[in-house]
C-alpha cells in the first residue's frame, strides 16, 4: 500500500515499514526547542537531563528582549537551564530570531525529519519536506525522552496549478494560503497532514513556501508538507547537520481529499477581522475605504527577505501616510542584517517606517506595537483574532507585505498592484 | 469516566487567544493558572469566567481551541470545568488537555443537541453524550482503550504517567 509523505516520515521514526492513518505510534524526534514555558516545566517535572543536548535548541523569541522584569527573570532561568542541561545551541539576543526562522537557517532541519516544538507555527518546517508540528504541554516529556506519541493523520492534498503571479506581481504564498482559508474554511486541515504540490509550488520561492507551511496551522493542519526539490536543497546546502532524507508520496498513497486550484488570476487577498478565514480580494476591501492606523510587516509569517524586498519596491521614494505608523519586524537577526546590506532599511527609514529588531512582539500582542481601542491595523502576520494584537476593540486585517506597504502609503487598505 | 454538570455553550472557532489573552496573560509572566483563568474569554464573553462553578461542562462548536499553542486547557481546569465536548477540536487543544489530564471529547453534532444551562452527562470511555433535559444522545469519538491518549488521561496527565514510568 502506498504512503503519503507524513506516513513515510512517521513510519521511519517509529521503526516501522508502514503506518496507516488512524494508528497511534510512538516516534523518535530529530530535534526540539527549549522555550521559556518549557524551562519552567522541566523543574516542575523533576527532569535531570535532556535526551540529547545537541538536538535541543534554546531560543527565546516572544519577549526579545525582555520588556518587563518578569520576562527578564524568566530569561535568567533560561540561561541557567542552558548551562545546567548542557544545551549546545543557545541564541542570545542580537544573534536570535523567531524559532521557526532559526531552525532552518542554522541547519536544524533536514528533509525527512520529524520535529516538534512549542509554538503553533512549528508547522513552518514542512516547507523543507519535514514532518513538523507544534506541541505545548508535552514539552518536558519530549525534552526528557526524545520521543512522543502521534496519531497518524489522514492526508489531504492541495495541487496548485496555473501560472504563479509571484512577488513581481505582488501575489505570493500569503495570498494563496489566505485564499485557501477563505474558500475551504479554517478547519479544512484539522488534525490532518496537508500536502502542497503542483507546478506553482515549483515556481515558488522558499520564502513563500515557508509562509504557506507556517500558516498551515491556520487551516488546522498537523503537518503542512511540501515536496523536496532543488530549491529546498539549495536553501539548506552547507547548513544541514544531518544528510537530507527526502520523502515523496507514493503514486497510490491514500488521500481523504485532493483539491486542485488555479492561481493564475488570484489577486492579493485580505482577511478581515476577526478570523484568518475571512479573506476577500483586496479590491473589495479597497472599495470600502478602510482607513488604517498601523501597518505591520514581519513575524515568522512574513518577515523574510522576499517580503521586505516587495515592501521596499513600493516604499522607495515614497512616504508613509502622515496618520499611519509602519512597523517592520524581521523574522531573525540574520534577515535584519541582510536587509541592512541590501539597503532596504534605508529605504524604509526614509519613508518614515519604524524598523525593529527581530521578535514575536506585536504579532501575539506581547510588546513593540500593540493596538489601542478602535484602532485598525493591516498586518503581514498570521492571525487577526479579536484581541490578538492588543485591545479586543481593535481591528486587524491580514495581508501580504506588498499590500501592507501600499496601504501604509495611501492610508487606506489598497491594492498594491497600482504601484507596479 | 462519567461526568454530569451544567452546560456552557460556545460557538465555532473559539481560539486560544480568546481563552488565554496575550496582553493580559502571556505578557504577565508569573501569573498562577487561577489568576490567569480570570481573563479567560474576557474579549468575547466578559464576566463569564467568574460565573463558572466546579463541575460545569463546556459544549462547543467546530474547531474549538484553534490558533496558538498556548496552554489554554490549564485555565479551564483551574476554573473547575470537568470536561469539554466539541463538534471538532484543534489538535493542539486536544493534546494539551489530554496531557494535563483534562477530559475532552470530540463529538460531531453535540453542539446542536444542547442549549446553555442544560444538564449533560458525558461518558468519556464510551463516548456517549446525553442531554439530561431533552434526552437527546450523541455519539462521540471515544479513545481506543490502549491508545497513548487514553493511558495518559487515566493516569491524570503526562506528568503522572512519567512518574509512574519512573516508579516501575
Amino acid at each position: 500500500m502506498g504512503m503519503t509523505m507524513a506516513e513515510k516520515i512517521l513510519a521511519e521514526h517509529a521503526g516501522r515499514n508502514e503506518v496507516k492513518a488512524g494508528e497511534y505510534v510512538w516516534a523518535r524526534i530529530d530535534g526540539t526547542a527549549l522555550t521559556l514555558s518549557a524551562v519552567r516545566r522541566l523543574e516542575e517535572y523533576g527532569i535531570k537531563k535532556v535526551f540529547d543536548p545537541n538536538l535541543v535548541y534554546a531560543v527565546e523569541d516572544h519577549f526579545a528582549p525582555p520588556p518587563t522584569v518578569g520576562a527578564a527573570n524568566n530569561m535568567v532561568a533560561m540561561r541557567e537551564a542552558v548551562k545546567k542541561y548542557g544545551i549546545r545551541n543557545f541564541f542570545e539576543y542580537g544573534r536570535h530570531g523567531v524559532l521557526h526562522e532559526i531552525f532552518p537557517q542554522y541547519g536544524y532541519v533536514s528533509p525527512g525529519d520529524l520535529i516538534v516544538s512549542v509554538d503553533s507555527h512549528s508547522t513552518s518546517y514542512g516547507c523543507f519536506n519535514v514532518a513538523s508540528c507544534p506541541i505545548n504541554e508535552e514539552a518536558p516529556y519530549v525534552l526528557a525522552k526524545g520521543q512522543l506519541w502521534f496519531r497518524v493523520p489522514p492526508s489531504i492534498k492541495f495541487v496548485l496549478n496555473g501560472r504563479y503571479p509571484g512577488p513581481e506581481k505582488f501575489v505570493v504564498g500569503k495570498d494563496i494560503i489566505l485564499y485557501i482559508a477563505a474558500k475551504y474554511g479554517t478547519d479544512i486541515g484539522l488534525y490532518k497532514s496537508v500536502e502542497f504540490t503542483g507546478p506553482v509550488v515549483r515556481e515558488m520561492s522558499m520564502d513563500s513556501r515557508f509562509t504557506i507551511a507556517n500558516m498551515g496551522v491556520e487551516i488546522g493542519a498537523k503537518f503542512a508538507i511540501f515536496p523536496c526539490d532543488e530549491k529546498t536543497l539549495k536553501f539548506l546546502e552547507g547548513k544541514m547537520r544531518r544528510p537530507a532524507r527526502p520523502v515523496a508520496a507514493d503514486a497510490d498513497a491514500i488521500y481523504e481529499n485532493i483539491y486542485s486550484l488555479d492561481v493564475t488570476e488570484l489577486p492579493p487577498y485580505v482577511a478581515c477581522p476577526h478570523d484568518p478565514g475571512n479573506g476577500v480580494p483586496v479590491m473589495e476591501v479597497e472599495a470600502r475605504r478602510v482607513k488604517i492606523d498601523q501597518a505591520f510587516i514581519g513575524s515568522c509569517t512574513n518577515g523574510r527577505i522576499e517580503d521586505f524586498r516587495m515592501a521596499a519596491r513600493i516604499l522607495k521614494g515614497r512616504k508613509v501616510h502622515p496618520e499611519v505608523r509602519l512597523i517592520a519586524t524581521p523574522a531573525s537577526q540574520l534577515i535584519w542584517h541582510q536587509c541592512l546590506r541590501e539597503g532596504i532599511w534605508e529605504i524604509l527609514a526614509e519613508a518614515g517606517a519604524l524598523v525593529t529588531h527581530s521578535t514575536c512582539g506585536a504579532c501575539f500582542g506581547g510588546h513593540l506595537g500593540l493596538l489601542g481601542d478602535g484602532e485598525v491595523c493591516i498586518s503581514a502576520t498570521n492571525r487577526n483574532f479579536q484581541g490578538r494584537q492588543g485591545s479586543p476593540k481593535a481591528f486587524v486585517y491580514l495581508a501580504n507585505p506588498a499590500t501592507v506597504a501600499a496601504s501604509a502609503v495611501v492610508g487606506y487598505i489598497t491594492d498594491p498592484r497600482k504601484f507596479l | 469516566m462519567v461526568f454530569e454538570g451544567r452546560v456552557w455553550k460556545f460557538g465555532d472557532a473559539i481560539n486560544t487567544d480568546l481563552m488565554m489573552p496575550g496582553a493580559e496573560v502571556l505578557a504577565q509572566p508569573g501569573l498562577s493558572d487561577k489568576e490567569a483563568a480570570k481573563h479567560c474569554m474576557s474579549a468575547n464573553r466578559p464576566g463569564w469566567a467568574a460565573q463558572v462553578k466546579e463541575g460545569d461542562i463546556i459544549i462547543a462548536g467546530r474547531n474549538w481551541g484553534c490558533g496558538s499553542s498556548r496552554p489554554a486547557a490549564r485555565l479551564f481546569k483551574a476554573l473547575g470545568i470537568s470536561v469539554i465536548v466539541a463538534d471538532s477540536m484543534s489538535r493542539l487543544f486536544f493534546r494539551n488537555a489530554i496531557n494535563i489530564g483534562l477530559p475532552v471529547l470530540i463529538c460531531p453534532g453535540c453542539s446542536a443537541a444542547f442549549a446553555e444551562g442544560d444538564q449533560a452527562r458525558i461518558d468519556i470511555s464510551s463516548g456517549e453524550v446525553r442531554n439530561l433535559f431533552s434526552g437527546l444522545v450523541c455519539q462521540g469519538e471515544a479513545l481506543p482503550e490502549d491508545s497513548p491518549p487514553a493511558q495518559i488521561l487515566r493516569a491524570g496527565g503526562l506528568k503522572n504517567l512519567m512518574q509512574m514510568e519512573k516508579g516501575e
